[in-house]
């Protein structure tokens, strides 16, 4: 492993560019590396893991029971990758990612406050789940942060939230999380589960199978050691975050009876939806999963998207968790060594055979788990009106559902034009679902049709001096020498 | 305006601006309208252009149309009910040096000869008023006082809202796959069944040159994806739009802050999948111009680029009038990157040529016979 420090480190050209160093991500790369091929491995953060293994190397909590065992296993994909030679970009931003007119890719990459274009024979974007947007009254006040992000700054900086803590909403990552922080000495004063009680139905037909999972040890445990120490508050209906200028407290509404619980912190979380934010600035034809209930990235079997040379490994298209994201990051480098001649079709097949068998196992049970954690209507489209969506542009559910209705707006893509929601920095992350969701409900039809923003490069900002400053490519330098 | 219609006075090929602002203008003259569109309104050129209202810095032959069109713009909201957010700041065209600035003098004058007085040469001093953030370098430039921006997908809209309530069937979805000739008709073929009418306007933009070919009048239309990016909010520092002659720019800060860079860089068209890949190479030259001329701008993020697909003439003239080889056809389309601010005026000399016959408003040299085989030399 080559680890790059500088933007000029970065090479003009690779056989594979793999975007995220998560399980998916470190798994390809290794997988391609061993087969012989130049790999770049660039990642946002500055150290490998992802979120699941986040700062697995750098991590300053050292009681291993803190974080659970599994978060450990982590490791032994970063130690597999550093024999090889791929390169590793921390801190590196990809931006964009364009076919070239050589049947390749472009790559838009900053690092250091410097951008380059360089180009890629494949492309296998890891770029993970993201969590899925919990929209409720008073969700932008100071005091009120996703799950995830405490679950980041517990793995990166050891912190807990200070003061007293409440977490709410569904899904297993949500009980994993209360006994992580419980265990780092948070002080949890509430657990709100939000998850239906009616989704029992819809998912009892998944039971045989999630009873044959990998999940179901694991997550009865998860399950039982949190609800053994923890205050949980079940069917869970409405939420506000109250506060007028930082949060003091949130208000439950339970069997019709509303509480309010004085708090310093609330911790949402309403489960991950795949990350497509490059996949679809970069073309790649997405659908809307109608049991995990969000849109993703259409792969084949092989994780090869829409666009030939393009593939999408680990939960960017679709949540399978981090041991599948792991296997499927293997299988789309093999494809990947395939489509450059690397290996044949026989050779890919071979070697993939028992990683394929491994990823059913391991996908086993998921359809239940989907069909139990779906989150209500409510927590996806909210019925109050002045409940903020789009957080960068400041747009509120009324006002989405006033602009369809009264102009007649079909799809997202037109709601940006009169609301400028998903117009911010954030390129619609935290609003898009939610707004589709509203949109649909308000048309009487279904996302699929409402369909999802377009979105556009650069993925992330890049500065105007960045930006300017580009060196030309490789092959414009020889456009001109020639 | 019920689903089984399949015949109208005037069938428009096309939801652009120029569709929907043709389909608005007939059926405010009585005229039975349907309109035909594969997207949806305003999904390619006319809603995701720069937005741009300008007289500025226009070929001759278009600024009798585009002085209809100001007036209009002028009163929008009356005209479609939305204010399209439409504002008028000016359009400046920044001369980088003294050659360029006489280049602005010399057409100045050329226009008022013409008896146009839009345009209005500026010193230095009226420059720096104008736009403060401009390097000190530029020696002066060229105003139109009127010109402004608004907001292209949500104009777009309201037209087409507008043309609805007044009785036009909009057909969204729905795609042109064919257009012959049936006794004293025309039979438009789409997807979804044939249409007829015995008028049809063509205004299908990027895929305009598919239509004028079964109408066997083949016009060399060029299928171009001119870029643009946006930044994030930045404290306000500019109010006209700013373009450039010598290097290309266009420059707009929008009243919430974010700053629209344009100057019609070409990325790649591929408009059977309505798609467009970027230049960032190009991009990258753009930026330096800004990075160059505003100082101010060096820091700022670039939140989206994207380009839009569009219908590019030789001439970077549009195609605007009846047809040179057919009764009851019209053209309307190749309005090469600035077809935006004629959209309204356009509309309304087209539906007026429809209904009369004829307009006032002078249209010489915009006629698709320019490019008839036999007038090729």
């Amino acid at each position: 492993m080559i680890t790059i420090e500088t933007i000029g480190q970065v090479a003009e050209h690779y056989d594979i560019a793999v975007v995220g160093a998560g399980p998916a991500g470190l798994a390809a790369a290794s997988r391609a590396a061993e087969l012989g091929l130049s790999v770049l491995l660039a990642d946002e953060n500055p150290a490998p893991g992802g979120q699941i293994y986040r700062a697995i190397t750098t991590t300053p909590v050292t009681k291993r029971a803190v974080l659970g065992e599994d978060y450990w296993k982590g490791g032994a994909l970063v130690d597999r990758l550093r024999p090889t030679n791929a390169a590793y970009a921390p801190g590196c931003t990809v931006w964009s990612v364009a076919p070239d007119e050589a049947g390749g890719f472009e790559l838009g990459l900053s690092l250091g406050g410097q951008a380059r274009l360089i180009a890629a024979g494949q492309v296998i974007l890891a770029t993970g789940a993201q969590e899925r947007p919990f929209p409720i009254p008073g969700w932008t006040l100071p005091g009120v942060m996703t799950a995830g992000a405490a679950q980041i700054a517990l793995k990166a900086s050891g912190l807990v939230p200070s003061g007293r803590t409440v977490i709410a909403g569904c899904g297993p990552l949500l009980y994993l999380l209360a006994g992580q922080l419980a265990a780092a000495g948070a002080n949890i004063v509430a657990v709100l589960d939000t998850t239906p009680r009616r989704n029992w139905l819809a998912a009892i037909a998944a039971f045989p199978g999630f009873l044959r999972s990998p999940y179901l040890a694991k997550g009865l445990k998860l399950m039982a050691a949190a609800r053994g120490r923890l205050p949980f508050k079940t069917g869970v209906t409405a939420l506000a975050a109250g506060g007028s200028d930082k949060l003091t407290g949130v208000t439950v509404t339970r069997g019709g009876a509303s509480e309010t619980i004085p708090c310093d912190a609330l911790l949402l979380h309403q489960g991950v939806i795949p990350g497509i934010n490059l996949a679809n600035a970069a073309g790649c034809a997405q659908h809307f999963d109608t049991v995990q209930h969000c849109w993703t990235p259409t792969v084949d079997d092989w994780f090869a998207s829409s666009i030939p040379g393009i593939a999408i490994a680990g939960d960017g298209a679709g949540i399978g968790g981090a041991e599948s994201a792991a296997l499927r990051g293997e299988i789309a480098a093999l494809d990947a060594a395939r489509r450059l001649g690397r290996l044949s079709e026989a050779e890919r097949n071979e070697k993939a055979a028992p990683t394929q068998a491994e990823l059913a196992r391991s996908l086993r049970g998921r359809r239940f788990l989907d069909l139990l954690y779906r989150p209500a209507p409510q927590f996806l489209a909210p019925p109050a009106d002045e409940t903020i969506v789009c957080r960068c542009e400041e747009v509120t559910a009324g006002q989405i559902r006033d602009t369809a209705r009264r102009l007649g707006v079909t799809g997202p893509n037109q709601m940006k034009a009169f609301l400028r929601c998903g117009m911010g920095p954030c390129q619609g992350r935290l609003c898009g679902p939610t707004v589709v969701e509203l949109i649909a409900q308000e048309r009487g039809v279904s996302a699929e049709e409402t369909g999802y923003y377009r979105l556009r490069p650069p993925v992330k900002p890049v500065t105007l001096a960045e930006l300017a400053a580009l060196p030309p490519t490789d092959a414009a330098i020889k456009a001109v020498v020639r | 305006m019920s689903e089984a219609r399949r015949s109208a006075d005037v069938i428009v090929i096309g939801g652009g601006i120029h569709g929907c602002s043709t389909a608005m203008h007939c059926a405010m003259r009585g005229l039975s309208v349907i309109l035909i569109e594969k997207d949806h309104a305003g999904r390619h050129a006319s809603g995701v252009n720069a937005g741009g209202v300008r007289q500025l810095a226009r070929h001759v032959a278009e600024i009798p149309l585009s002085n209809t069109s100001m007036a209009l713009w002028h009163r929008i909201e009356d005209l479609v009910d939305d204010d399209c957010g439409f504002t008028s700041d000016g359009q400046v065209l920044v001369a980088e040096d003294e050659e360029d600035l006489g280049n602005c003098r010399a057409r100045v004058d050329d226009l008022t000869l013409r008896g146009f007085h839009h345009e209005e040469l500026i010193d230095a001093a009226e420059l720096r008023r104008l736009v403060p953030a401009v390097s000190d370098a530029c020696p002066g430039g060229v105003v139109s006082r009127r010109d402004g921006a608004a907001i292209p997908l949500r104009a777009t809209q309201a037209f087409k809202r507008k043309a609805q309530s007044l009785g036009a069937d909009i057909r969204e979805g729905v795609r042109v796959t064919r257009v012959a000739r049936d006794g004293a008709n025309w039979r438009v073929e789409t997807d979804h069944g044939a249409f007829h009418s015995s008028r049809i306007v063509n205004a299908a933009g990027a895929w305009a040159d598919r239509i004028a070919a079964d109408l066997a009048e083949p016009v060399p239309l060029e299928v171009i994806a001119p870029m643009l990016m946006i930044t994030a909010r930045m404290p306000a520092f500019i109010k006209p739009v700013v373009i450039l002659r010598k290097r290309k720019l266009s420059f707009k800060q929008f009243e919430n802050g974010t700053v629209l860079i344009g100057g019609g860089y070409l990325g790649r068209a591929i408009r059977d999948e309505n798609r467009t890949v970027l230049d960032w190479g190009k991009l990258a030259t753009n930026a330096k111009t800004v990075w160059d001329l505003f100082p101010i701008m060096r820091g700022a993020p670039i939140l989206r680029a994207w380009a839009g697909i569009e219908a590019r003439m030789p001439d970077d003239l549009p195609v605007f009038g009846r047809s040179a080889r057919h009764e009851g056809v019209y053209h309307q389309f190749g309005f090469s990157a600035h077809g935006f601010q004629l959209g309204p005026g356009a509309g309304a000399v087209m539906a007026e040529i429809i209904a009369t016959g004829s307009s006032n408003v002078p249209i010489d040299g915009l006629g698709i016979a320019r490019f008839a085989v036999s007038a090729q030399p």
